[in-house]
């Protein structure tokens, strides 16, 4: 019966072609030279370098975290490549000229680049390793006064609203590798909602990593200014290579005045083979700050892929009666370890947030939720709700809980609630007795499980995130 | 009811098995035809269980010994999933909650999957919902139970009514049922049992699991078994239940062993 649970998880991973496309790839290393070479490439102001200067001179001073729950050898940093990018022929004008070989690419992953074939109100950024390849839709979110594009084009264009928002939620010296994707940070997508302007689409950032030995360094920041709301969908892949791969990634979230966004992750990089060789390392920092009254962030992950997973997407609830909410399904199969969870930093008046993590360790995986919630001494009526659910299959994996909480304001509600469960013999019997076949029992039993996360995702991406899980979808009315 | 030159639905002969090297079931035989009920009762740690999850192909236990023929074909080739598909129904002692899946997503799915088996009709969820609620209405059962999740934060009664409802919609050839009577009140009984009753005809045949004779004042059995020590040692008619009821199982155990020990 295990064996028939093992074999129904590892779904092999489909996305571990590598295209053979000419790349510009930098020497290996990091040095301020390193840094001074990605700035030169990427043509950026001065501002910029100063910026990316800083944090790495205060990475130097640092220490990798060793605090989470993931065990991996050292890290050396200078055996990575900071920069690859596919090789321009020339500057594009229109998807046409995009090189064939980039867009069969994607098209093989299914992520729409052409407009025309593109899902019904989905607008895509897409990354190909360091750089931005194209955005649709553009002209379109424009009208409405909504930027959507790269962060590197952002710089050239609007360099007054990347320079008032980038480093402000999560500053350059925030942790270690903060730092270092403020020093080195290649590309990814930024997005500024106006005041007022509710996004008529969902905004989407298809990230790929290619190169080998390269490091993927993304930057996304995304402002909704008062009043206006937004829903962002990011989604990875990578190849299959014996090597661990980095991504160091740091997303920001800025929502002002009555604003709302949503962000969701699908996240497949590749996890390694059974043996546990090779994957991506996914240390990454996402933070959101409601800044203005009212605001709302909230973050919805499924995060399936990955040797390790390093990362809190986290709210700091600044404005009076702003929500953060967190909602997670992290799986975790063969030697993968996870150790994720989110933080809530509440300091506005009648803050309220949400937490609810689902938990799916499989083989001989190490599965970790870990998260804080703050109430600090301003924050008069604040209200947590934790809900963290974990599943065990099979007798090799684990799975933890590391719930903190510090409160200092005695009129602050905080529950936090935890279960435990297991994909067991007696359960699969059941299911066996009434005529289901193994396969049809886990998928049920899997996105019950996951059904209270998988209900905040958009729809395209729920259907997607099914399938991730290598199950197939539950009947269409439940 | 006994039906003359009704066909056998289920020949066991010489059944062995046994859990983590323990042997529990120790060479049972019983023969089944169709349109008949069969109680079979027994001490605590008789085997009266163990031969319920057997016959339905529970994976935790090993046969070791003897063969089960269903409707001529042998059963303990079968996946668990087969059996079940096949018409062998097990009503569980106790019901497995199942969290986040709806009742009703979980009966059609059941209900689908042995359908195509049957190569009789699927019902969508529509066509479904109609009959389903056909059957609740059988056994008292409020519409609330489709929303919820299988069995969970059902009590223990409502959990066994739900049993039963399972068992109307899939319609099985042999139903076994295992201690279905057990946490059930007075009114709870009577429902579940006439349930059972409007379930039964001369096709299928039941087989009770229980304790109490109490059970058999509501489904009348053709046959009564005693199972001791992993075999059936004693086979009579309703009466034997009422005679077990006034005067336990010793007597039968002691008559059974001097049988043993006079044929040795």
């Amino acid at each position: 019966m295990s064996a028939t649970l093992d074999h129904l998880v590892n779904q092999p991973y489909k996305h571990g072609f590598v295209t053979d496309i000419e790349s510009e790839v930098a020497a290996k290393g990091l040095s301020e030279d390193t840094i001074r070479l990605i700035s030169a490439k990427k043509n950026e102001p001065d501002w910029l370098l100063e910026f990316r200067l800083k944090a790495f001179r205060h990475w130097l001073t640092m220490k990798d975290p060793g605090w989470a729950n993931v065990k991996h050898p050292k890290i050396d940093f200078q055996a990575i490549s900071y920069y690859a990018a596919p090789k321009p022929k020339a500057k594009l004008k229109s998807m046409d000229e995009v090189d064939p070989e980039l867009l069969r690419t994607f098209e093989k992953l299914g992520v729409p680049v052409h407009e025309r074939a593109a899902l019904a109100g989905v607008a895509v950024d897409v990354i190909f390793d360091s750089v931005s390849v194209t955005t649709t839709y553009k002209a379109k979110l424009a009208e409405v006064g909504i930027i959507f594009g790269s962060i590197s084009e952002a710089v050239q264009n609007h360099p007054d609203l990347v320079k008032k928002y980038l480093g402000s939620v999560v500053p350059a010296a925030d942790n270690f590798y903060a730092a270092l994707n403020s020093a080195v940070f290649t590309d990814g997508s930024f997005c500024f909602i106006p005041k007022g302007v509710k996004c008529p689409m969902e905004l989407s950032t298809y990230f790929r990593i290619n190169t080998e030995e390269t490091g993927q360094f993304e930057r996304t920041l995304i402002v909704a200014e008062e009043g206006a709301s937004v829903s962002y969908l990011e989604g990875c892949t990578a190849p299959k290579f014996d090597t661990n791969q980095l991504h160091a990634a740091v997303v920001e979230l800025v929502a002002l005045d009555n604003a709302d966004i949503k962000y969701s992750t699908v996240q497949n990089w590749y996890a390694g083979d059974e043996n546990g060789q090779g994957g991506i390392y996914n240390f990454v920092t996402k933070r959101g700050l409601c800044k203005g009254v009212n605001s709302r962030i909230s973050w919805t992950q499924v995060e399936t892929g990955s040797a390790i997973t390093w990362k809190y997407p986290s709210c700091i609830l600044q404005g009076d009666n702003s929500v953060g909410e967190f909602y997670s399904v992290a799986v975790t199969n063969h030697h993968q370890q996870a150790d994720t969870g989110t933080k809530m930093i509440h300091l506005g008046k009648n803050t309220r947030s949400t937490i609810v993590s689902k938990g799916i360790s499989a083989g001989q995986s190490n599965n970790s939720y870990r998260g804080l919630v703050k109430v600090m001494p301003g924050a008069d009526g604040a209200r947590n709700y934790s809900q963290c659910d974990s599943m065990l299959v099979g007798a090799r994996c684990s799975a933890n809980t590391f719930p903190y909480i510090q409160v200092r304001n005695p009129s602050a509600r905080v529950e936090h609630e935890a279960s435990t469960s297991k994909i067991g013999e007696d359960q699969m019997f059941y299911f066996a007795q009434r005529g289901i076949d193994a396969e049809e029992a886990v998928s049920m039993i899997i996105n019950g499980f996951c059904k209270d996360v998988f209900q905040q995702l958009p729809m395209e991406f729920a259907v997607e995130a099914t399938k991730l899980l290598g199950f197939k979808l539950e009947g269409s009315v439940g | 009811m006994i039906v003359q030159n009704s066909p056998t639905l289920l020949q066991v002969r010489g059944l062995r098995a046994s859990i983590n090297g323990t042997e529990i079931l120790k060479g049972l035989d019983l023969t089944v035809k169709r349109g008949e009920v069969h109680a079979i009762m027994g001490p605590n740690g008789s085997g009266k269980s163990t031969f319920a999850k057997v016959l339905a192909g529970h994976t935790a236990y090993e046969v070791t010994g003897g063969e089960v023929m269903f409707e001529g074909k042998n059963l303990l080739d079968m996946a668990p999933e087969m059996r079940a598909r096949a018409g062998v129904f097990l009503a569980f002692q106790y019901p497995i909650e199942i969290p986040g899946v709806g009742n009703s997503q979980f009966l059609r799915l059941a209900y689908n999957t042995v359908q195509a088996e049957r190569g009789q009709e699927e019902l969508d969820p529509l066509e479904f919902d109609d009959l389903v609620r056909e059957k609740m209405k059988l056994l008292e059962m409020s519409p609330d139970f489709l929303q919820r999740s299988v069995n969970e934060g059902f009590s223990g009664g409502e959990k066994k009514r739900n049993e039963i409802l399972q068992m109307a919609v899939l319609q099985p050839s042999l139903a076994i049922l295992d201690e279905t009577d057990s946490g059930l009140d007075i009114d709870a009984l009577r429902v579940v049992s006439q349930g059972v009753n409007h379930l039964t005809n001369k096709d299928n045949a039941v087989v009770l699991v229980t304790h109490y004779q109490r059970l058999l004042n509501y489904i009348v059995p053709d046959y009564v078994h005693v199972m001791s020590a992993g075999r059936i040692i004693r086979t009579g008619g309703k009466e034997l239940a009422l005679e077990l009821e006034e005067r336990g199982y010793d007597w039968i155990e002691a008559e059974a062993a001097e049988a043993a020990g006079a044929l040795a």
